[in-house]
């Protein structure tokens, strides 16, 4: 019950900004809408999430955002760099990595966080290994791939989600 | 328009056009979408931060606050989702690849 109600003011609140308007007509018809997306899709949202309501997660998440946005610029200046070179130096291929985080959440931000850093692209994620796809294969050895690629975000995702 | 607009305009636009060349010249699906992926994101993002600073901080900016959380998110989402369907549907990777873990564990089927 607690769950549905923080889902509500949660998604009131996204209405709110959008709409950009505290009138009573407005605020009524977000709650409505609101109830409604509430009652229907609680369920698939995720309930890890209320573990954020945390000072110390809340602040490895802050330490963790220019992390994150330095990777995205470090990658599309890699990428811009591979298309206009004339020779287009690529060595792609696929490759498997190990992660040791647990929860859904988290392996959900490693994916996508590994998909908008340099060079690599998550193909699929089943239990707990991650096929990735990589522009530039600096090594054939599992351990040392995992280390290049999973070992940066995943400290930080442990403390965030974990 | 300030001329950190212009510049955060342009650079965005960049990053596009640097993404749909990519789209042409790299050689096979998986690669194609590491550059339209990335580059189409960050220069989106960069696009939207200017709308946020030339509009200041009113209904116009929210939106594309919202927009750019969004394109963060699914984007990667996309990106996974194509690049799995392809590799299920049987499509190889580049001859040039170096070698295709995902193909040892879940052999593919050749295409009819």
């Amino acid at each position: 019950m607690l769950k549905k109600v923080i889902e509500l003011l949660l998604l009131l609140g996204i209405w709110i900004a959008l709409v950009w308007s505290i009138q009573v007509a407005d605020v009524i018809a977000g709650f409505l809408v609101s109830l409604v997306v509430v009652l229907i899709f609680s369920d698939i949202f995720p309930a890890e999430v209320f573990k954020m309501f945390n000072p110390v997660r809340i602040f490895w998440f802050l330490l963790y955002i220019p992390v994150f946005l330095w990777a995205v610029i470090k990658s599309n200046l890699d990428v811009t760099y591979r298309v206009f070179h004339p020779e287009i130096p690529i060595r792609p291929g696929i490759v498997k990595v190990k992660t040791s985080l647990k929860s859904d959440i988290a392996k959900t931000f490693l994916a996508n966080s590994i998909t908008l850093t340099p060079g690599t692209l998550t193909v699929d994620f089943i239990d707990d290994n991650l096929y990735v796809h990589w522009i530039n294969i600096v090594s054939e050895d599992p351990e040392v791939e995992t280390k290049i690629i999973v070992k940066k975000f995943e400290k930080y995702l442990k403390k965030i989600f974990d | 328009m300030s001329d950190l607009v212009m510049t955060l305009l342009s650079v965005g636009v960049f990053f596009n056009f640097a993404g749909c060349i990519g789209l042409i010249r790299f050689p096979d699906i998986y690669n194609r979408l590491q550059a339209s992926t990335k580059c189409v994101t960050l220069g989106t993002i960069l696009i939207l931060l200017a709308i946020v600073i030339h509009f200041g901080w009113n209904s116009i900016s929210i939106k594309a606050i919202f927009c750019a959380v969004f394109i963060l998110l699914t984007a990667p989402a996309a990106a996974h989702a194509i690049s799995r369907g392809s590799h299920r549907a049987g499509f190889p990777l580049w001859e040039g690849s170096i070698m295709d873990r995902y193909r040892d564990d879940f052999p593919q089927k050749p295409r009819e």
